[in-house]
């Protein structure tokens, strides 16, 4: 299905409000909406609201034989859907390239950012480690799909439990969740996304933009802090800034 | 602007003992229901049943490709997403189930050459899947206002080895049971829609095993019907 078009008046009226430094829904220029995070009775599952935009996370974990360059790492693995309910036009076919910025903004800022401890995912050094798939479907798209995102998939990989597992001399021993209590994994940090709209070469930034402000904005820029003020991720796309 | 309708009708029906252990062939776990959650489809439902869980969102009627459009009807599309992993055969065969169900009951000739999707997400598994996909399924078109000729439910049953019929199974009873059956019953005189049986059972288990599904569905749409009530009696 095709996007409904934004009408010229509808854009005209977004960009005049946000010269006067105003917002439809009543927010000041760098307030973010309501979130509301409520997990599922699985460990691992979370569903985040941010506003009206709703993200559904899963964590699950695998025992894979390891990367060949990377033998005694365990393996992250990220896969961001935009279901088609999140909004008419996320058809299979259609959004490839939102789904491609999106799924590699996710690498970046979790994976590069080295926030879960991959040493402490490796069972046997060099055959077995474990694999941390994370799973983040959109359901319903208003805007800044990237922050209710990454908040989905922080909040998952804190609230896993892998099994647990106790190596032997050769033996390894891989314990159901009735024998031992499931072991939560290792996490360094926790990075959250930021989104800035701008408009003009940056003279009007907006933090958090709905699904009408990200219609008419310049550009996007995204930075992932974490709470002791380190960077993990910039990125900054659409026009320039100034 | 347009007003917030955001009235979600949060009910729990309780039928007999809705907690374990159950006693045989006679309740189902307790369910719930919220409509109208999400902003952006035109109807969304979620359905829980004991801890299986199945979000909902409708769009439709709306345009629709040429390649896929019938002349005097409605091209109905399900499409129905694991949490895990990327959708394989078993959603496929499961779509194809709850879409020939839908087919059957919606009032696709009222809107020819129009598609309406339904997508389904499943947000926590418990056992008895595609019977609470079908009723998100419903009280999701519903939600949209899709024209319907009855309403519709799904009731799992699973047999056990010794031949105890327990209703609404868990994860663990499916694993244990000797046969799990699945029915699609219509609201207006309890027909069969759809059925999807996996197992070992014989003739007259199956028409036990029905017996007690249309029993079981009455509890069903009394369900659907407060919760209507509700939401609607409200403003």
């Amino acid at each position: 299905m095709k996007e409904t078009p934004l009408s010229n008046c509808e854009r005209r009226f977004l960009l005049r409000a946000i010269e006067e430094k105003k917002r439809l829904d009543g927010r000041q220029t760098y307030d973010y909406r309501n979130i509301r995070i409520s997990f599922g009775t699985d460990y691992g599952c979370c569903i985040v609201e941010l506003g009206k935009t709703r993200v559904l996370g899963q964590v699950s974990c695998e025992l894979v034989s390891p990367k060949l360059n990377r033998a005694t790492e365990g393996i992250l693995f990220f896969n961001l859907e935009l279901s088609q309910m999140a909004a008419p036009a996320f058809e299979p076919g259609r959004q490839s390239d939102l789904l491609v910025k999106l799924n590699r903004l996710m690498e970046r800022c979790l994976r590069n950012s080295k926030c879960i401890d991959t040493e402490s995912l490796c069972v046997v050094a060099g055959e077995k480690v474990w694999q941390i798939r994370v799973d983040l479907h959109l359901l319903n798209h208003d805007g800044n799909i990237i922050d209710a995102a990454s908040i989905a998939a922080i909040v998952a990989l804190c609230h896993f439990r892998r099994p647990d597992v106790s190596v032997q001399g050769d033996e390894v021993t891989l314990y159901t969740p009735e024998e031992r209590d499931p072991v939560p994994l290792s996490i360094h940090h926790m990075p959250i996304c930021v989104s800035f709209a701008f408009f003009q070469q940056g003279t009007y930034l907006l933090v958090d933009p709905n699904e009408r402000e990200e219609r008419v904005m310049d550009g996007l820029l995204v930075i992932a802090m974490n709470k002791h003020r380190e960077i993990c991720t910039i990125q900054s796309s659409g026009s320039e800034m100034q | 602007m347009e007003e917030e309708t955001h009235t979600d009708a949060k009910i729990r029906a309780e039928n007999g003992t809705g907690s374990s252990p159950r006693g045989p062939g006679c309740s189902l776990r307790h369910f719930a229901c919220e409509q109208n959650l999400l902003s952006r489809p035109d109807g969304s439902a979620s359905f829980l049943q004991g801890d299986t869980s199945v979000l909902a969102g409708v769009y439709g009627p709306a345009e629709v490709k040429v390649s896929k459009e019938i002349f005097n009807k409605a091209t109905l599309e399900v499409i129905l997403r694991p949490k895990i992993g990327l959708p394989g055969v078993a959603e496929k065969s499961r779509e194809r189930l709850i879409r020939n169900t839908c087919e059957a009951v919606v009032l696709g000739t009222l809107h020819p050459r129009t598609s309406i999707t339904v997508v389904l997400q499943v947000v926590s598994d418990a056992g008895s899947l595609l019977a609470c996909c079908l009723n998100a399924a419903c009280m999701a078109l519903v939600d949209a206002g899709v024209p319907m000729r009855a309403l519709f439910c799904g009731v799992a049953c699973a047999l056990d080895s010794d031949g105890t019929l327990v209703l609404d199974p868990t994860s663990k009873q499916e694993k244990e049971a000797r046969a799990v059956l699945t029915f699609a019953l219509d609201s207006v005189e309890r027909k069969l829609l759809m059925s999807s049986t996996k197992g070992l059972y014989s003739d007259t288990e199956l028409q036990q095993c029905l017996a007690a599904a249309q029993a079981a569905s009455q509890h069903v749409f009394r369900f659907y019907r407060e919760s209507l009530q509700r939401r609607y009696s409200k403003s």
